[in-house]
């Protein structure tokens, strides 16, 4: 996302999304840079594809759904979090597991978890920020 | 290789640990000379210096060491390759020799790391009172925590756990096990910076750092330096027969860089890189994994140990968990895995692992390796690897 189309989502809604491939509304979604000829997905700006060293890519979403390949809670800081890597549809995501016990019990390989939002405060001229995470799954 | 071969005719590493009253230079000086005196040859000789330190990158630490040790206006290269610093030093002073450049080269690796608390980590941003997007990923402020973690205990503890979900049979009860390995073979390393055997209950209950990494399951930062003279046959050949009797053979010296794979903008992939350096390394040996006696490979965390096992194809694809309950890896099995007792125990002076890992197998192939020495070891391997990714394999040979 451009810096225009930055400022454009920011006074129009408010909200600000954490990184540029957050993508907020009713129903938010990540979305990545997929390079139109090789397929490869990138969630950052890239010069040109990694793979295939072409130079045209098009905006798609990622699924929002996806299971659990690998994970590790890193208890280095005050407040013990789960780091994990989520295969959404054919897309590894990286993310931080909320809503569940940072503990070995709670958090397991293959576990099914969604995407969710939360807000991450207001800076001084009333502009919330909106980070993701994902949760575990009901299915 | 016949007549282009290139051999190891001097090789040293200063103890690793904390060195308070040793500054970088003063380390890598003390490798180096005492790697000429192994190698019974003056710094006159030598034709080509690589150096390799990562904490002090731009500060020609090369060149800082010649002042000390000796100017002899060579040409110096100073590279940093993330965890595989080392082994581009000795890539570069290898590749000089190999062109005929030079008959003689030297290569060192130095760092200081005591203290040096968790790497990886990136200080703070400057506060601001509005959100600002910034970098690649238009963040607004630090991604660690938020978006998961880019911390090395993380990241490579998510490696491990990754080769779990894909083939299975991992737990924190085997990664610690690994650990446990790599600390008692520590007890017979002088060298090395903690000689402490733990208990599997003191492994698992230590401190948890970033699960199923605990303390002990990671590699320790200390200071160290390590460096080797490389020669051309010719110049071998050339030598007293006391030193051509303590020559040990690069039979392969290879360095690759990640390849693009699908998902590793997401969690690097150590695995690629390492296979491909492999595989490049036992082409160009015309040898096979069978014919290794030890090996020494990147145990930068427990975790990482596994997936390595793995990627050297010093078992079949996903089954790196039966190769270490078989007993191979422990110094008394089939296929010795870190006797120095890794980076876990022996510790990991970032920019001196690469070459004291190679240090270790000339130890054991000229039969000087003391009480840890694996009896009439003739092949080895040693490999490191350095998130970014650079990963080097080595492969040497007891030949005369």
């Amino acid at each position: 996302m451009s810096e225009n189309q930055k400022s454009e989502q920011k006074s129009k809604t408010g909200e600000i999304p954490f990184v540029d491939y957050l993508v907020l509304g009713e129903d938010p979604y990540l979305q990545a840079n997929e390079c139109e000829s090789c397929g490869a997905r990138y969630f950052d700006r890239r010069n040109a594809c990694a793979s295939c060293f072409e130079d045209n890519f098009r905006q798609v979403p990622i699924a929002t759904e996806g299971e659990v390949t690998s994970f590790s809670i890193v208890q280095m800081g005050p407040i013990p979090y789960v780091s994990a890597v989520v295969d959404c549809d054919g897309t590894s995501v990286k993310c931080t597991l909320m809503n569940v016990e940072a503990t070995p019990e709670s958090v397991k390989l293959g576990m099914n978890v969604k995407l969710m939002t939360y807000s991450m405060g207001e800076d001084s001229e009333g502009v919330e920020a909106i980070a993701f995470g994902f949760e575990p799954a009901s299915s | 290789m016949g007549s282009d071969a290139v051999w190891i005719i001097g090789s040293n590493m200063t103890k690793f640990g904390k060195h308070p009253d040793k500054d970088v230079v003063d380390l890598a000086a003390d490798a180096s000379r005492n790697a000429l005196k192994d190698a019974g040859i003056s710094l006159a000789d030598v034709g080509v210096l690589g150096v390799g330190n990562l904490m002090n990158a731009g500060a020609g630490i090369g060149q800082q060491l010649q002042k000390q040790i000796g100017q002899t206006g060579i040409p110096v290269f100073n590279v940093s390759n993330a965890c595989a610093t080392g082994a581009t030093a000795l890539r570069v002073a290898v590749m000089a020799v190999k062109a005929g450049e030079t008959d003689v080269g030297m290569a060192v690796g130095v760092e200081k790391l005591a203290g040096a608390g968790l790497l990886g980590q990136r200080g703070p941003k400057p506060e601001s009172d509005t959100w600002e997007p910034s970098g690649r990923h238009g963040a607004l402020s630090s991604t660690e925590g938020r978006i998961g973690t880019s911390i090395m205990p993380g990241v490579f503890a998510q490696v491990g756990m990754e080769y779990g979900h894909k083939y299975g049979g991992t737990s924190f009860e085997l990664f610690a096990r690994i650990s446990e390995k790599n600390h008692a073979h520590s007890t017979l390393n002088p060298l090395a910076a903690y000689q402490k055997r733990f208990t599997l209950d003191e492994i698992m209950n230590d401190v948890m750092i970033a699960y199923p990494n605990t303390r002990p399951m990671c590699s320790g930062n200390c200071d160290g330096a390590a460096a080797m003279i490389v020669v051309s046959d010719e110049k071998m050949k050339s030598m007293p027969s006391e030193v051509q009797k303590r020559a040990v053979k690069i039979s392969a010296s290879v360095l690759t860089s990640d390849p693009w794979v699908d998902g590793c903008q997401i969690l690097p992939d150590v695995n690629t890189l390492t296979r491909n350096a492999a595989t490049q390394a036992y082409e160009q040996a015309g040898i096979g994994p069978e014919d290794l006696d030890l090996v020494e490979l990147h145990d930068c965390f427990a975790t990482a140990e596994l997936v390595h096992y793995d990627n050297l194809m010093l078992c079949e694809e996903g089954g790196a968990v039966d190769f270490f309950e078989s007993g191979a890896p422990w110094r008394d099995g089939a296929k010795p895995v870190n006797v120095s007792g890794g980076l876990q125990s022996k510790g990991h002076p970032i920019a001196a692992t690469g070459i004291a890992n190679i240090h270790e197998i000339v130890m054991h192939l000229r039969g000087e390796a003391g009480d840890r020495q694996i009896e009439g070891a003739k092949v080895g391997l040693a490999h490191v690897i350095g998130l970014g990714s650079a990963c080097g394999v080595h492969i040497l040979e007891k030949v005369a």
